[in-house]
């Protein structure tokens, strides 16, 4: 038997936070892929230090939905999980590459294959490429237009940058879209002035978050100038400085993502027969995005 | 009558060979004759009622069957609670089968006495069990010719008497993350376990698995840890050990003073508060004052919730004392008793509007306010 473990952050104070994670869950779920598949968070239940007790299998995969390598995929998660053997170099990461580390957990009698974070996989390009286009109801958008791929960005874990780079370097490269730029919330180059990097009328701004939040639906809104107050709701495309701003809400909410959960499962030697195919027919349709604020600031 | 295919399954395993083919489960037992050279069986139901030796296979298979006369009534319920629990459910050892055994009060032991006719009776009826605030039936999926399989209903205790017609039904597992994240009042419930669960709704014919599943969404781990507890391996991590593996902005929280230990024991971790049993302490040998409560399901260590709280609290705690000096009069000094009690017993709510009487009435709140703040702070002189 084998089971996987989608690792997310949760809120005390937010109740849609955990909401794409059980949504990809559920989509993993109908596959049929695992035997068991598990939501466990750090701020909600069953919380990362109790999940590995409820599983039955004997091999477990354990997939961060964190979007960097950083203070949680490598101390939180796993001290929580009792991988005391774990450290980071094992990962033998540049910061986006960590792949998985397979751990042997006499204790409870499981092989536990601890994953990368989804949102440094390279299958998480191809999500920012179906985001902009189910922003903008064109599945074969790029030409003439602009991506602005955001993070976070702080200047206390550089990885926090890298992989927001790393895509954005990426989508360049296929050169699908007229222009890519990588920016940030805390660090330079900021969102705050999107539209002083395209040159294109278009720009799609995808912000590289796991789930809605203050951020995304509060600040980004605000600091690009979609509207004056987040609580008025913005439309999509928003006239900014005479531009058009395609903005809806984080990334992670992309149905797509539950392709990047199997994708790290699958690196990690998870059998997962014809999963990964039936989760992007599943999930490749561009829907339409609700740009309506939906959640409240996490904590 | 027996159901065929379950005598045939039972028949197979026994003639199959190999060491583990005896079967000797919940008063039935089925073991191979020794010293014989062709297959001949022994089968003995509750140590004696029914007890035949020197059967063949067809003689085995006809005496399961109950078309050998005087054994039919007798075997088939030891047959059918065979293939359900061996064969359906299976997961000797695991937490989930423990759970469904709980379910029907039947013995977790194989060795323990017990009487299968007697419990197919109450299954028959429906036995009811209480999980925190959830109420469990487990019943027969046929009630009138049981075959041995099982099905769940799962409600809120506080509807046990409600008529099904009344309440919202669900087949899927999966809506009990919905019903779990609000409460009555549609506010957010971060800790699954608090005595907050809504009422108004009910699953209905739910496998063993989907049970699990379901009370997993409703009260994450908490069968694993019940489990634990019960074979006598739960792993407690007292409030030392959890404060100290703490880092980053929790890391704090190992500064909590002793004597606040209990304070946030008293304020979370109690019955009113959290269906969990505190089975942590402040750490081995050095218990808590406040009684860990009577919950089923015990709590192994600190939530996430209580380390978030004591955070605050261990920032709060780090503040020198100091002595204030105020006006108030006696009626006013127990009004502040009155309110701080409303906020605590979470009663602000049941307070109506008019009633001046009581000290935490917004009008009288409101009136204290405007007697006794200036600039929007409580009037006092610090000493």
């Amino acid at each position: 038997m084998q089971a996987l473990v989608i690792a997310a952050h949760g809120s005390h104070l937010n109740p849609d936070a955990s909401n794409p994670t059980y949504a990809h869950a559920d989509t993993v779920r109908e596959t049929g892929a695992f035997d068991e598949v598990r939501e466990a968070f750090w701020k909600e239940e069953p919380h990362f230090r109790e999940v590995i007790r409820t599983l039955e299998s004997e091999e477990v995969f354990v997939v961060p939905l964190f979007i960097s390598e950083g203070y949680f995929t490598e101390r939180i998660i796993p001290r929580e999980l009792r991988l005391d053997e774990f450290e980071p170099e094992q990962w033998e990461s540049d910061g986006t590459s960590a792949s998985q580390v397979t751990f042997e957990a006499e204790d409870v009698g499981k092989t536990i294959h601890y994953c990368g974070p989804v949102g440094t996989h390279d299958a998480m390009t191809d999500v920012i490429v179906q985001r902009a286009e189910s922003v903008t109801s064109d599945p074969s958008v790029g030409k003439g237009v602009g991506l602005a791929v955001v993070g976070h960005g702080t200047e206390r874990n550089e990885n926090s940058a890298k992989a927001v780079e790393y895509h954005a370097d990426r989508i360049r490269e296929r050169r699908r879209f007229d222009e890519v730029e990588a920016l940030f919330m805390d660090e330079e180059p900021e969102v705050d002035d999107v539209t002083d990097f395209f040159a294109t009328e278009d720009i799609v701004v995808v912000p590289l978050f796991v789930a809605d939040g203050y951020h995304t639906q509060e600040d980004i809104p605000e600091d690009v100038g979609l509207t004056e107050d987040y609580r008025l709701g913005w439309t999509v495309p928003a006239e900014v400085d005479g531009h058009r701003i395609w903005y809806a809400g984080a990334v992670g909410t992309e149905g797509l993502m539950a392709d990047v959960i199997l994708e790290r499962a699958a690196d990690a030697g998870a059998e997962l027969g014809d999963a990964i195919e039936r989760v992007r027919q599943i999930t490749s349709s561009a829907t339409e995005s609700d740009p309506e604020r939906t959640s409240q600031a996490g904590d | 009558m027996v159901a065929t295919r379950h005598v045939e399954e039972l028949v197979q395993r026994v003639t199959g060979g190999g060491d583990d083919s005896d079967i000797a489960f919940d008063g039935l037992r089925i073991t191979r004759d020794e010293s014989d050279d062709e297959f001949t069986f022994t089968l003995a139901i509750d140590g004696g009622r029914v007890d035949r030796t020197g059967l063949d296979a067809d003689g085995l298979r006809a005496v399961l069957a109950g078309e050998a006369g005087e054994a039919g009534a007798v075997v088939e319920p030891y047959v059918t609670n065979w293939h359900y629990w061996q064969e359906t459910v299976g997961g000797e050892g695991t937490a989930r089968r423990a759970f469904l055994r709980w379910c029907e009060d039947a013995p977790l032991a194989d060795d323990d006495a017990t009487s299968v006719p007697a419990r197919y009776a109450d299954v028959r009826d429906g036995i009811d069990r209480e999980w925190g605030q959830l109420c469990i039936t487990a019943r027969f999926v046929d009630g009138d010719e049981p075959d041995g399989e099982r099905a769940y209903d799962l409600w809120h205790v506080d509807d046990a008497d409600a008529d099904l017609d009344a309440l919202e039904i669900h087949d899927e597992p999966r809506a009990a993350r919905e019903l779990a994240t609000y409460d009555e009042d549609g506010r957010y419930r971060p800790l699954k376990t608090a005595p907050t669960l809504e009422t108004g709704w009910a699953f209905t014919g739910l496998s063993g698995t989907e049970l699990v599943d379901a009370v997993g969404f409703f009260y994450p781990a908490t069968i694993a840890n019940w489990h634990r507890e019960r074979e006598g391996e739960l792993d407690v991590d007292h409030w030392s050990e959890t404060a100290a593996r703490q880092s980053g902005i929790y890391e704090v929280v190992s500064e909590l003073p002793r004597e606040a230990v209990d304070w946030l024991a008293e304020a979370c971790c109690v019955d009113s508060q959290c269906l969990r049993r505190r089975e942590w302490e402040y750490e081995a040998g050095d218990d808590l004052d406040p009684d860990g409560g009577d919950g089923p399901f015990p709590c192994r260590e600190p939530c996430s919730l209580v380390i978030a709280a004591a955070r605050k609290w261990a920032i709060a705690e780090s503040e020198t004392e100091r002595t204030y000096e105020l006006e108030l009069t006696p009626s006013e000094r127990n009004q502040l008793e009155e309110l701080i009690d409303a906020v605590a017993d979470d009663r602000t709510d049941e307070i109506r509007e008019a009633d001046v009487n009581d000290g935490a009435n917004r009008y009288r709140a409101r009136y204290l306010r405007a007697k006794r703040f200036a600039d929007g702070e409580l009037e006092m002189r610090e000493q």
